[in-house]
């Protein structure tokens, strides 16, 4: 039977960068713990040998030719940022306090 | 034939051999749009002015150019599909205010065979949800019942071609988001093999299990749909190099004594009785017409929610990592003095993010995890191979499985939004196409006692969109059940 603790909770919204409130890690513990009780039939199937299914349909890698063709202008790719920082870039805050 | 009278792709033609242009046809739907979506709320945005050109533009080339197979048709597109110019929001706050600089080929092809996206459509944030209620811009309602869902995800696009403001519309389905809207509004919805359709321009949910997909009233609709918007694309790897059969002509030709196995023993148990008898019930029109009905056994068929819970969720928690407040529209608003670029990240996603899309992330993110990788995610990927063998050793002795799309009828607005496990249930029928790629179709077979619509599922072989198509038709002749109109639908008089 999978537990899943308030640690636990907190430990996955950092990894998945969410700055959860109280009651939301509350609320997550108590449902994805509810969830993932569910999943724990998935282990009383044997599935020794059996390979994983990564495509659902199988095809051969995908080759073209690497020939530069036109992109998207700056001010296109840029018209929807938050902060295009009128530069040309993406600005962002501060990386290193 | 008048414009008002118009409801599917043959109306259109018709009305335009009369003489009625792109124009007139485009300003009729607006019209009912404007009339019939209030209550409903289907659209997340109108695109009226750029209809009214398009469909102009369709009328200075001519409606009988014979490359333009669908000129004049509007087509209703679901908010998370790029459109060049309109908004594209995928219904989250994270995206308020985006519009996509390019289009989704599926976009492309559209224009090119003449329709006219004449708006966009409600769904739930991301594609992820049965109820389209998980929207920044707040539910659509079922047009049968307005105090029902009209499932979901793409409820937008099913409630608007259920309710004749739309003829036709693209969705997306992971889960079946475009089958389960399709059976509890009344209408067809087809989720194509996977690598059918481009997804190219489709913001990603699931990269393994996403694929655009038709709406229509009728199954010749969809299947005219789907040609629009079928075949390899250089800008989407995975879309399949199969050629692409000439699905119109397909239609005309019945199946000559089909098989169709139906998994008798998953439908003991969970299945409404009512949903039970209407599916009976069409499974005896099908065995009227010739069909030999078998029973095909599908033993892994009930791990097919948890293994695609694990599945879905860990391929979204990779995907929506680039929602991260620095290129696309929104970014949470920070205090001057200790903001840095994790400090925006977290809040931006906390902000922008509604509860469902992040108890999805923080599903996915712990079901990748150091330590629990082979648990979840690759036990799941090995599931998943089991489930295609069944429907493998069930193709040897069938052309298609029949089954009911959905456990239930459309449930009330709000009446499963605390119990998330209790949703994702419902979905016990639908996910296998996704798992497995295979494509699958809900055709409308009837109601329940209290009025609303049942949905019957046929799923097929890989590439094999034609036996369906045609299984459909075939139904469809003897149950035109679409030309029941829903009580809030444009009247079609």
């Amino acid at each position: 039977m999978t537990t899943l603790k308030r640690t636990d909770v907190e430990r996955i919204a950092a990894l998945a960068h969410l700055d959860l409130t109280e009651s939301e890690t509350e609320l997550f513990t108590r449902q994805l713990g509810d969830i993932l009780s569910y999943f724990d039939r998935l282990q009383q199937i044997d599935t020794t040998g059996v390979p994983a299914t990564t495509h659902p349909v199988a095809s051969a890698p995908v080759m073209r030719a690497d020939e530069p063709r036109p992109s998207m202008p700056r001010d296109e790719a840029l018209a929807n940022a938050p902060d295009p920082g009128g530069d040309g870039l993406f600005r962002v805050p501060k990386v290193i306090g | 034939m008048t414009a008002s009278s118009i409801q599917t792709i043959a109306d259109i033609r018709a009305a335009m051999t009369e003489g009625l242009t792109a124009v007139e046809i485009c300003a009729q739907y607006l019209e009912r749009i404007a009339a019939h979506d209030g209550p409903l709320h289907a659209f997340t945005h109108v695109a009226k002015e750029h209809a009214l050109e398009r469909a102009a533009s369709i009328d200075r080339r001519g409606s009988q150019d014979p490359d333009l197979p669908l000129a004049g048709v509007p087509v209703a597109v679901k908010d998370n599909i790029c459109t060049r110019g309109l908004p594209t929001t995928a219904s989250s706050r994270i995206l308020e205010g985006f519009v996509a600089p390019y289009n989704a080929t599926v976009i492309d092809r559209l224009t090119r065979a003449g329709a006219v996206v004449i708006g966009k459509t409600n769904c739930d944030e991301f594609a992820m949800g049965s109820t389209t209620e998980h929207s920044v811009s707040g539910p659509t309602r079922n047009p049968w019942d307005l105090e029902r869902v009209p499932g979901g995800s793409s409820g937008g696009s099913a409630a608007a071609v259920a309710a004749r403001l739309s003829p036709i519309a693209v969705g997306s389905d992971t889960g079946g988001s475009v089958r389960q809207p399709a059976a509890f509004c009344g209408i067809v919805g087809l989720k194509p093999t996977y690598g059918r359709v481009s997804r190219y321009g489709l913001l990603a949910f699931a990269s393994s299990l996403d694929q655009i997909s038709p709406l229509a009233l009728t199954v010749s609709d969809a299947a005219t749909l789907l040609q629009a918007i079928a075949g390899q694309d250089p800008c989407d790897a995975t879309s399949a190099a199969e050629a692409v059969p000439a699905f119109d002509a397909a239609l005309r030709e019945p199946v000559p004594h089909p098989t169709i196995g139906v998994p008798w023993k998953i439908l003991e148990d969970g299945v409404d009785p009512n949903v039970r008898t209407a599916f009976s019930a069409a499974i005896n029109v099908l065995r009227e017409q010739g069909a030999q009905i078998v029973d095909v056994p599908l033993p892994h068929a009930t791990y097919a929610v948890p293994t695609y819970y694990v599945v879905a969720p860990a391929e979204a928690s990779s995907n929506l990592a680039r929602y991260d407040g620095v290129r696309f529209a929104y970014r949470a608003p920070l205090d001057a003095a200790d903001a840095d670029l994790t400090s925006m990240y977290n809040r931006t996603r906390e902000s922008g993010f509604g509860a469902e899309v992040k108890r999805r992330i923080m599903l996915g993110t712990y079901a990748l995890s150091a330590g629990y990788y082979d648990a979840y995610y690759l036990k799941a990927q090995q599931i998943r191979t089991l489930i295609r063998r069944d429907y493998n050793t069930a193709f040897e002795r069938v052309d298609a499985v029949a089954m009911p799309t959905t456990p239930t009828p459309a449930f009330g607005l709000g009446e499963r939004s605390d119990d998330p496990l209790q949703l994702y249930l419902g979905d016990v029928f639908t996910v296998s196409a996704n798992l497995t790629g295979l494509p699958a179709i809900s055709l409308p077979c009837g109601y329940v006692a209290s009025g609303l619509p049942v949905g019957l599922q046929l799923t097929g072989r890989a590439f094999d969109e034609e036996t369906l198509l045609r299984l459909g038709a075939g139904y469809e002749r003897d149950a035109p059940w679409w030309r029941d109109t829903p009580p809030a639908a444009a009247s079609t008089g």
